[in-house]
């Protein structure tokens, strides 16, 4: 507990903020890495932070969106005249009126095509049919309910199974060629002749169907747009907290046809994102036509439904997956995956990579042969296929492998930890290839693994298990251990829509030492604006406090694909890293000049350059930079000023990954599921701050907790999605959350500049199959259980302990 | 119909449709922007004030409920002269938010549980976990926010202690 000797009302924090020092300013606060806090809660904890419905604009006028009640119907007419006969409403749009501005389909990020509003039929549930512009917001949903549609309903396919059928309905009729419901070719990974013989050769076998089902991100502030189109001098503006604003300005470019130069793209703050604020979502092409047609500035914000029911889900794998042993260690795993994509085929992943990175599969084994397929189908249900915190499928591979391992132990009747320390890639073998052709750079898994052990009392947990069994108790123990890959990428690897996934970053040192540095990641609440500071604090030697980070604006900032997929760390940090160090070299050569000797015989401490040999003569950042401005003679070759600008390429991913082990206590009566601990040992290289690492362990455990045991997005036969609210899609209350028990090993990633690996997703990835394994491993002890789906709640555990674990779907 | 209120001791008076709900009233008539809006259906509490001191979901409440209340949001919290509450200086502290989009509900929760506990300092873990559960958070699971609230509770008892 903190304790003061500051009077109350005279806090430290807030003196040096009246005062013109930064808010984060603190007496320990590092030049460099190291705890700190944040720099942006000045503005969050008085509530005046920017999101995007805080943004008005004189004559702003407000958009909502008709949506289709059924999940698969032709439009047979849509009459707008009633709407546009209210007096406060300013248009209507339907699709017609955007085929006349070549608006009326858009690109998804996998290269299908997506309706902006739907013209001859509707493929899910509240897909979108009509914009309506309005005065107030008020007028525009009373307005929507003056708009008379006619519909021919169709059959619904909401089963991924059943859209292979060769009956299924049609429901991709408007692309060319299209047959069946196939989203795409058959994708595969790994050497299937070598999986066979691996599996010809195996002890044991462990085969499961496992579903991860469709869950979805839910940041607290849904997504809205401003789009402020000004007629006369063609500049478009637009208000819109997404995790990648370089990336939608060129979308939004191509789609619209308008020069990109023009178009002005300003994030502000963003409530949370978590992968659901990637794509480019019909109701900000909408609010873009609605003011090109207005002539005023368009507000559209969507309602929670509206979030819930069609913007980008997460997961929604079928996965069959079969694992095997051979002397006791795992040493083969297949894997097919039916993909549900939903109608339009939006999934997130880089170009090369169909399933993205599903293919990271083999997790943290040394295995002997691998193999997967994924194929994936279109349905009547929304669109999506985001990664919800999580890096292109990763989640999915890393449940898949994790559940597979316990389940293997299970048949082996091995215990479950002991089964992964044979099987996993020893220190000496890095850098590793898989099976499925990942390098991994580096890890010392056993290492990790142990910590948890420790941490939990692991031997200690089981003997309680088996008093409490023998008392008639449930109590489950759950493990798992997981490799991410993230931080994509190289770009000789992977592009998104044809943009290779590189980040740049901007650093001016001014005159007086304080520096700007500009990046193309954009924040959703990771702190970027302390940790960046804080990255060219540790480069230049400067105080975080002296370093203000512009992100958000594309005007003000480099090009670079954003912030998702934890790549902000592992590229905008390398990025970050690099241009500081840029400026540090600049500085190395002015230094030279100043002190009247050569750059090479001078050497760096933090904060300065000073003449091998006599420390006492040196020069600072701050006046190496009063020097590089002033009318000063120059270095050879170089210019005034001391700037940089950098294009990080990564060489390779980064392989953060952890040991985690939960404890849960089911209630044999009712089946709820009680989180009662949970152990996250994290290795993700160089911690920047460690108290914002911590912060996105906490957030990811939280998520996970929600995933294995609450969240679910489901359809009836009709194909309504049935969680429309948060009545009906459980997120995790304080109450459900346990009190998470972190520790840490540090690796540092060799190829990174500053060796961090990135964080942000890890305990999203690492918690769900952990939570899972121990309702199974609790269900299997007690009741012989051998699996059941997420998500784990009362009544699918109380049907999976009578016998009927049927999947949620 | 004509609605007032007090909003963080400011007399607001306006013409409003009956429809009108309260956290539109206060962020688009009262221009005060700092409460947010997160669910419509009283599930998140992203949109708590406080009305008379008690935690009020503000987007089930029609403002016309609010007439002649006193309403407190996280505009109110700060002393006139800026001077933080000990609730906003525990969320910074001990890093209770990230997003900042639930923190102004989080924040009024947090005073009014210190408030009206007899002795906030022995705050149990789950009582603060009950009285934050109608608030939904998406980036810290919860743990840092109830350190922050812990961390006022035990600031404003120390500051009493040395008056």
């Amino acid at each position: 507990m903190a304790t003061t000797e500051t009077a109350p009302g005279k806090h430290p924090d807030w003196v040096a903020h009246a005062t013109g020092g930064a808010f984060g300013q603190v007496t320990d606060a590092p030049v460099g890495h190291g705890h700190m806090k944040r720099k942006e809660d000045a503005r969050f904890i008085r509530g005046l932070g920017n999101y995007c419905d805080d943004v008005r604009l004189p004559g702003m006028v407000h958009g909502a969106l008709l949506r289709s009640p059924y999940a698969h119907a032709k439009i047979v007419s849509i009459d707008t005249s009633a709407a546009l006969a209210h007096p406060k409403v300013a248009a209507v749009v339907i699709a017609k009126d955007l085929e006349t501005l070549g608006l009326a389909w858009m690109p998804t990020i996998s290269y299908d095509t997506q309706a902006v509003l739907a013209g001859d039929k509707v493929r899910f549930h509240l897909q979108e049919v009509a914009f309506v512009i309005a005065l107030d917001a008020y007028s525009a949903q009373d307005a929507l309910q003056l708009i008379d549609v006619e519909y021919e309903v169709l059959p619904a396919i909401v089963n991924c199974r059943k859209a292979l059928d060769p009956d299924a309905p049609l429901i991709r009729d408007d692309k060319v060629g299209q047959t069946d419901n196939l989203a795409s070719p058959e994708w595969e990974a790994g050497d299937r002749m070598q999986c066979d013989r691996v599996f010809a050769e195996a002890d044991t076998v462990a085969v499961r169907d496992l579903l991860y089902p469709r869950c979805h991100p839910s940041p607290m502030e849904t997504c809205g747009m401003v789009a402020d189109m000004n007629p006369a001098t063609g500049q478009l503006n637009i208000y819109n907290g997404n995790q990648a604003p370089h990336a939608h300005r060129t979308v939004y470019a191509q789609v619209a046809g308008l020069p990109e130069q023009n178009i002005r793209i300003l994030c502000n703050d963003i409530g949370g994102g978590f992968g659901n604020k990637v794509p480019v979502y019909p109701g900000y092409v909408c609010a873009i036509a609605g003011s090109i047609v207005a002539g005023a500035p368009v507000k559209w914000i969507e309602d929670r439904s509206e979030n819930l029911v069609t913007t980008g889900f997460a997961r929604d794998y079928l996965m069959h997956a079969e694992m095997c042993s051979k002397g006791g260690r795992i040493s083969g795993l297949r894997v097919n995956v039916i993909a549900d994509h939903g109608a339009f085929d939006s999934t997130a992943q880089p170009t090369k990579f169909p399933a993205g990175f599903f293919h990271i599969v083999t997790g943290s084994y040394d295995l002997d042969g691998a193999h997967c397929t994924v194929k994936a189908v279109y349905t009547n249900k929304a669109p999506g296929g985001v990664a919800y915190r999580c890096s292109f499928r990763i989640t999915e591979a890393i449940y898949c492998v994790e559940r597979m391992v316990d389940a293997l132990a299970m048949e082996m009747n091995v215990d479950p930890i002991e089964l992964r320390m044979k099987s996993f890639i020893r220190p000496e073998q890095f850098p590793y290839e898989t099976q499925t052709g990942w390098v991994y750079d580096s890890g010392d898994y056993h290492k990790t693994m142990k910590l948890a052990m420790e941490m939990a009392d692991y031997e200690g947990l089981r003997r309680e298990q088996q008093e409490k069994l023998a008392n008639g108790e449930i109590m489950g123990i759950g493990v798992t251990f997981f490799t991410e890959g993230v931080g994509a990428g190289p770009r000789r690897h992977m592009d998104i829509l044809g943009l290779a996934m590189n980040d740049g970053a901007e650093l001016r040192v001014h005159p007086s030492g304080k520096a700007v540095v500009s990046l193309s990641a954009q924040t959703q609440g990771q702190g970027h604006e302390t940790t960046f500071a804080q990255i060219v604090a540790e480069e230049l030697g400067i105080s975080p406090n002296d370093i203000m980070v512009r992100h958000g604006d594309t005007d003000k900032t480099p090009y670079g694909l954003g912030t998702y997929g934890s790549r902000s760390t592992p590229v905008s940090g390398g990025a970050t890293a690099v241009v500081a160090r840029k400026v540090r070299d600049k500085a190395r050569a002015f230094a030279a000049v100043m002190l009247e000797t050569r750059p090479e015989d001078l050497a760096w401490e933090k904060g300065r350059w000073y003449v091998k040999g006599d420390p006492e003569r040196g020069a600072s950042i701050e006046s190496i930079a009063e020097y590089a401005y002033g009318p000063n003679p120059l270095p050879e070759g170089l210019e005034g000023g001391l700037d940089a600008n950098a294009v990080y390429d990564p060489p390779n991913l980064t392989y953060p990954y952890g040991a985690y082990i939960s404890v849960v206590d089911i209630d044999p009566g009712t089946g709820k599921v009680h989180m009662r601990r949970f152990i996250a040992v994290d290795d993700c290289g160089v911690r920047i701050n460690p108290m914002i690492v911590e912060g996105q362990i906490h957030g990811g455990l939280a998520e996970g907790v929600g995933i294995a045991l609450m969240e679910l997005i489901s359809f009836d036969e009709q194909g309504n999605c049935l969680n429309s609210s948060f009545m009906d899609y459980l997120l995790p209350t304080a109450l459900e959350c346990p009190w998470f028990e972190l520790g840490e090993t540090v690796t540092p990633c060799p190829h990174h500049p500053i060796g961090a690996k990135g964080v942000g997703e890890s305990a999203c990835n690492g918690a769900p199959p952990c939570i899972t394994n121990a309702v199974i491993d609790g269900l299997h002890k007690a009741k012989g259980i051998k699996h059941m789906d997420m998500p784990c709640n009362p009544a699918r555990v109380w049907a999976a302990m009578n016998g009927n674990a049927q999947p949620p779907q | 119909m004509l609605v007032s209120m007090s909003i963080n001791g400011q007399t607001y008076s306006h013409d409003v449709e009956p429809r009108l709900l309260l956290v539109h009233y206060i962020r688009e008539y009262a221009e005060l922007h700092g409460t947010h809006w997160g669910c419509d259906t009283s599930n998140c509490g992203i949109c708590v004030v406080l009305m008379d001191g008690e935690p009020l979901k503000s987007c089930t409440t029609l403002a016309a409920m609010a007439k002649g209340h006193e309403i407190t949001t996280v505009e109110g919290l700060a002393k006139a002269d800026g001077t933080l509450d000990p609730i906003q200086m525990g969320f910074h502290e001990m890093h209770g938010l990230q997003c900042g989009f639930c923190t102004p509900g989080m924040m009024v929760t947090g005073r009014w549980l210190i408030d009206k506990h007899p002795n906030p300092t022995q705050m149990t873990e789950h009582e603060i976990r009950e009285a934050i559960s109608g608030g939904l958070c998406r980036c810290t699971g919860y743990n840092n926010i109830i350190k922050s609230i812990r961390w006022a509770a035990a600031y404003e008892a120390n500051a009493a202690g040395r008056r």
